[in-house]
């Protein structure tokens, strides 16, 4: 029992940070048509710039102060990428893939060439260095930290969409970006407000990533990249809430499979995808393949 | 006196020419029918005219050019577009596909202008659009358009797959429209056309093969059947 608890707080927290990830890539997609294959590294951006906030102020300051840095990162990083490099490349989708694939390979890089290859150990406050006793399981109380906030953001999301004119405007757009703009709006500002969304998103989830391992590593984003685009063609591009789904699934899955066998935990997420996507036969945004 | 003027409007779509230099003028006034069989390229001038489609030559409405304008100006300049395919937005409820559409200065007038001609869109607004009939359907398109402040209507298709009924419904509130909004209609079913549309211009494989009276046309079997691939010889035909 103790072992069922331990696993499903573990998958869990995993999938609130696959859900972090994958929530900006799936609007960016589902609205833009952009695969964005530098969102990984605005993880590992946010990583960063939260672990060295974390670094020079201590305790749970230190912390909210690294959250806040991480978003605004990944909000920054996420917005010039916009401007710079997607809006000139709107209706050329191979060039984007090309210019997203280039910045995610360069920012890593870039990172190891500021921090170097080893990983920064992150330093946590001491409440949340210890372990919450659940049904006699000692879970780690950092993987509540981060289902919470994953919660937080899926509420958060899902009233910023369903309430708001700026929600309504995504939402449409996801479904009939031509038709929006011929209801006189001009989706390229709610392309900008949902990248730098998104890019906010995975610097949050680097920071949390960095306190859930306990450190932070170049390669941070780039790992946590795959699984969220596995997320994203399971949730449907442009789904919150089936983001959310998705995200539990591949998070419990990868844990469950990973106990039965430690080479088992990855392949089980390609199997679950393969089986749902021959099952439901649909394509990555959600209609019918 | 002409709100609309095209002029040599040229489109290319995948490297194939689908408008070869399209002339013609919409009225400030009254229903201008655009015609011509599937694939003549009607909806390719209509999405031009928004700007939907890259294309070259001049579309000035109102004195202003329209090509190089981004859709979205072309819209706020006051030209309403009801798109073949409706572009409701399915996944969304009546009354949310209505706010988008929506000025800032939202008018209750205008809602009530809107649910006076389809009052069927006020008792379903809580319903998501994509499980409306194909005629409610329309009527969201067409209610949410007019919405906005237009001076020009651009609509593709209203009566397209709709019953009888639905259509003569269809076609009676844009008659209503038409009195203060003039419109340009693409519209295959002729019944339609002959008791909407003062002018027509018929299309025939991009470019504009006939311009005149609508009963003109529509009283020339001749015409029609070379233009339009069907018969009027009683004059009408839908």
């Amino acid at each position: 029992m103790t072992t069922l608890v331990l696993l499903t707080a573990t998958g869990l927290g995993l999938a609130a940070l696959y859900f972090l990830v994958a929530s900006g890539l799936s609007l960016i997609f589902g609205l833009m048509d952009v695969l964005n294959f530098a969102h990984g590294a605005f993880v590992s951006i946010g990583g960063y710039v939260g672990w060295t906030v974390a670094d020079h102020l201590s305790g749970t300051f230190g912390l909210v102060g690294s959250l806040l840095a991480g978003i605004a990162a990944g909000a920054a990083i996420a917005a010039a990428t916009e401007l710079a490099i997607i809006r000139p490349l709107y209706g050329r989708p191979l060039d984007q893939v090309l210019a997203t694939v280039g910045l995610g390979l360069a920012i890593p890089a870039l990172l190891q060439a500021i921090w170097g290859a080893d990983s920064r150990t992150w330093l946590v406050p001491g409440w949340l260095a210890g372990t919450v006793d659940v049904a006699g399981a000692h879970v780690p109380t950092v993987r509540f930290l981060l289902i919470g906030i994953a919660v937080a953001l899926l509420l958060a999301l899902r009233l910023l969409f369903g309430r708001t004119r700026a929600g309504l405007i995504v939402r449409a757009g996801v479904e009939d970006r031509e038709m929006v703009t011929a209801l006189g709006i001009d989706v390229r500002r709610a392309n900008s407000a949902v990248f730098a969304l998104g890019g906010a998103a995975a610097g949050l989830a680097g920071v949390l990533y960095g306190l859930y391992q306990g450190s932070v590593s170049p390669g941070d984003g780039t790992s946590l990249l795959i699984f969220a685009f596995v997320v994203v063609v399971l949730g449907g591009a442009g789904s919150i809430t089936g983001t959310a789904v998705a995200a539990i699934a591949v998070g419990l899955v990868q844990q469950y499979a990973d106990y039965a066998s430690a080479s088992l935990g990855d392949e089980s997420v390609v199997i679950l995808l393969a089986a749902v996507l021959l099952l439901r036969r649909r394509n990555l945004q959600g209609r019918p393949a | 006196m002409s709100l609309l003027e095209i002029a040599d409007l040229r489109v290319s779509l995948g490297g194939s020419a689908i408008l070869h230099g399209v002339t013609f003028d919409v009225a400030a006034s009254g229903v201008t029918a655009l015609l011509g069989r599937n694939g003549v390229g009607k909806t390719t001038t209509a999405k031009a005219i928004l700007g939907l489609y890259a294309s070259a030559g001049s579309v000035r409405f109102d004195g202003r050019e329209l090509i190089g304008l981004p859709t979205y100006a072309v819209a706020r300049l006051g030209i309403g577009y009801v798109p073949e395919d409706r572009g409701v937005f399915s996944a969304l409820s009546v009354a949310e596909n209505m706010r988008l559409a929506e000025p800032r200065d939202r008018a209750t007038a205008a809602y009530d202008y809107v649910y006076e001609l389809f009052p069927v869109l006020e008792q379903r607004a809580a319903q998501p659009a994509g499980t409306l009939s194909g005629g409610e359907q329309q009527m969201l398109a067409i209610g949410r358009i007019l919405l906005r402040p237009n001076r020009l209507l651009v609509v593709d298709e209203p009566t397209k797959g709709l019953s009888p009924k639905v259509a003569s419904e269809v076609a009676h509130a844009l008659k209503e429209v038409a009195r203060t909004v003039p419109i340009l209609l693409i519209e295959q079913n002729l019944g339609v056309v002959r008791t909407m549309a003062g002018r027509s211009v018929v299309l025939d494989t991009g470019r504009v093969a006939h311009r005149g009276e609508t009963r003109e046309l529509l009283a020339n079997p001749l015409l029609t059947n070379q233009l339009l691939g069907v018969s009027t010889a009683n004059g009408v035909s839908s």
